[in-house]
């Protein structure tokens, strides 16, 4: 058989889509509604950035989109999927402020990359050689090849967030999600960090982010999104820069 | 040393090997979490569920591992809720759990307080053989869980929120954890006793990760932390007739404090060790403004 009589098999989506499409989200916490009726769609390839202030709704709405905090009403749809049916959780990449809490015992960078990867492990399948490179690949990517050895809490808070980002990238995502990804990280990290980001975005990938300042994402922003109490204030185009 | 030739010598360290191994594996999973202390509320569970086996002169350890594992259920759920009077609520359960084993084993008679102090400080010299068999029966089931799934359950302990976002099954995981810390400590509950057994799930970590770099090699090492004082602790015990259970406690808490010392020994050491003067490379041009 030659190659080109094999079926190409994609993943179930259709093609015109939006790859998330927030639909009049309601959410909040304890009885306390934070996001009053919040409409977004975001298609394929574009870069959304979500700003506003401490408050504003901007992190709750990355939550309620990855399906981390319940709608009290409104849709989320991701891929084209309503966000309880989604399966294909490879698709996104998540990238959280910090580390979660478990840090009582110290994991290689390797080990919190290689967790990034479970989506696309069926138990009981052993891990394979695609896995390992996979996780190799992401290491590099974000320039932390030679600490993939070394405890994620002797990194400074710029590589471990590096660390997060290869984590995220582990998977091959099309989506990116990343919830202020310049607070408080230093400056090699940030251009580091910009630059992946403009390789996920020059492969077709898709990316939101939530932030208070853009920084030196900026120039790679071409949507800007602003929320202020709950409410989508602005959204607006703007365009990317090379 | 011929006091190892006695049968019930032997049951004895087997035993305490096997849970030497167990309890390290699942505790790396805890200590992680920073919930080193569920184990020994388990503990105190699980008392209830031994006096109901006393009382009702059933296995002990069914009945211990039954209401253990309701307990742990529970627990989870309470934490899994994630509001603040869940640590009321934990203390609740655990007290309930010591009071209601006290209270359950006065309404029977005679010498079952005696027995009741087995299971609390633990009685590996009387551990029988089908004490064994069943033990190294759940340890295996403990050991499968923990080593099996520890790519999935370390991705859970790690980083919960994330685990969720990459679909993991993370209710299901967290019940089964806690269904095997359960399990876990009645496995160790004849070795060393319910209210020590938490010191064996923790201890063994806090040494390991000392000096260990990931979290794979923590368990390993915590593992094998875990059979030397097992063993050692019982070998000591039976040499000079002490009580096996505190004498295995005792011993992983000093081998702790023997690599916390070493530990800021060397790290001192490092410190005050002159470092080589880094080479200072002229600038290749030197522009002067003014």
């Amino acid at each position: 058989m030659s190659v080109s009589t094999i079926p190409m098999v994609s993943k179930p989506m259709s093609v015109s889509a939006p790859v998330v499409e927030v639909d009049r989200a309601v959410a909040g916490y304890h009885d306390r509604a934070i996001l009053h009726g919040v409409s977004l769609r975001v298609h394929r390839g574009e870069v959304l950035a979500i700003l506003g202030a401490n408050g504003s709704g901007k992190s709750t709405l990355l939550r309620a989109l990855l399906g981390l905090l319940p709608l009290t009403s409104g849709s989320v749809r991701l891929f084209g999927a309503p966000l309880p049916q989604f399966r294909h959780r490879d698709r996104i990449g998540y990238v959280p402020q910090r580390l979660g809490a478990g840090s009582g015992v110290p994991a290689t960078v390797n080990e919190l990359v290689s967790s990034g990867r479970l989506p696309r492990r069926r138990f009981p399948w052993p891990w394979g050689a695609g896995d390992r490179q996979a996780v190799a690949r992401a290491i590099a990517a974000v320039g932390l090849a030679d600490r993939g050895g070394d405890r994620v809490d002797t990194l400074s808070g710029g590589q471990q967030q590096r660390a997060m980002i290869a984590r995220a990238l582990v998977t091959e995502p099309e989506l990116l999600v990343l919830d202020e990804p310049t607070a408080g990280v230093d400056a090699e990290s940030q251009v580091a960090f910009a630059a992946v980001l403009r390789e996920f975005v020059a492969g077709g990938g898709t990316v939101v982010l939530v932030a208070h300042e853009l920084g030196p994402l900026a120039p790679l922003v071409d949507r800007v999104v602003v929320l202020h109490e709950g409410r989508v204030v602005d959204d607006r185009a703007q365009e990317r820069r090379p | 040393m011929t006091i190892f030739t006695f049968p019930f010598m032997q049951y004895a360290l087997l035993g305490a090997l096997i849970t030497g191994l167990a309890a390290p594996a699942l505790g790396t999973y805890l200590v992680q979490r920073r919930l080193a202390l569920i184990g020994d509320g388990i503990g105190h569970v699980a008392l209830t569920g031994v006096a109901v086996g006393l009382l009702t002169a059933t296995s002990p350890v069914l009945t211990a591992m039954a209401v253990a594992a309701a307990g742990a259920i529970a627990i989870e759920l309470v934490r899994a809720r994630g509001r603040t009077s869940g640590d009321v609520a934990l203390a609740v359960l655990f007290y309930g759990g010591i009071a209601g084993g006290v209270f359950l084993v006065s309404l029977s008679d005679g010498n079952t307080t005696a027995n009741l102090n087995a299971y609390l400080f633990g009685s590996p010299l009387t551990t029988s053989r089908t004490d064994l068999l069943t033990m190294a029966v759940l340890g295996g089931l403990v050991l499968a869980v923990t080593l099996g799934l520890r790519p999935w359950l370390f991705a859970v302990c790690q980083d919960e929120e994330y685990a969720r976002v990459s679909g993991l099954p993370v209710r299901g995981l967290n019940l089964l954890l806690a269904i095997t810390t359960a399990v876990t400590v009645t496995v160790a509950m004849r070795a060393v006793g319910l209210l020590l057994v938490s010191a064996l799930m923790v201890v063994p970590v806090a040494t390991a990760q000392l000096v260990a770099s990931g979290f794979r090699s923590t368990q390993r090492l915590a593992m094998l932390i875990g059979v030397a004082v097992a063993g050692g602790g019982v070998a000591i015990a039976g040499l000079s007739d002490t009580a096996p259970g505190a004498t295995i406690v005792l011993l992983a808490i000093g081998l702790f404090a023997l690599v916390t010392l070493a530990s800021a020994v060397r790290r001192r050491w490092q410190r005050t060790r002159p470092e080589p003067p880094e080479p200072v490379r002229p600038p290749s041009r030197v522009v002067l403004t003014r």
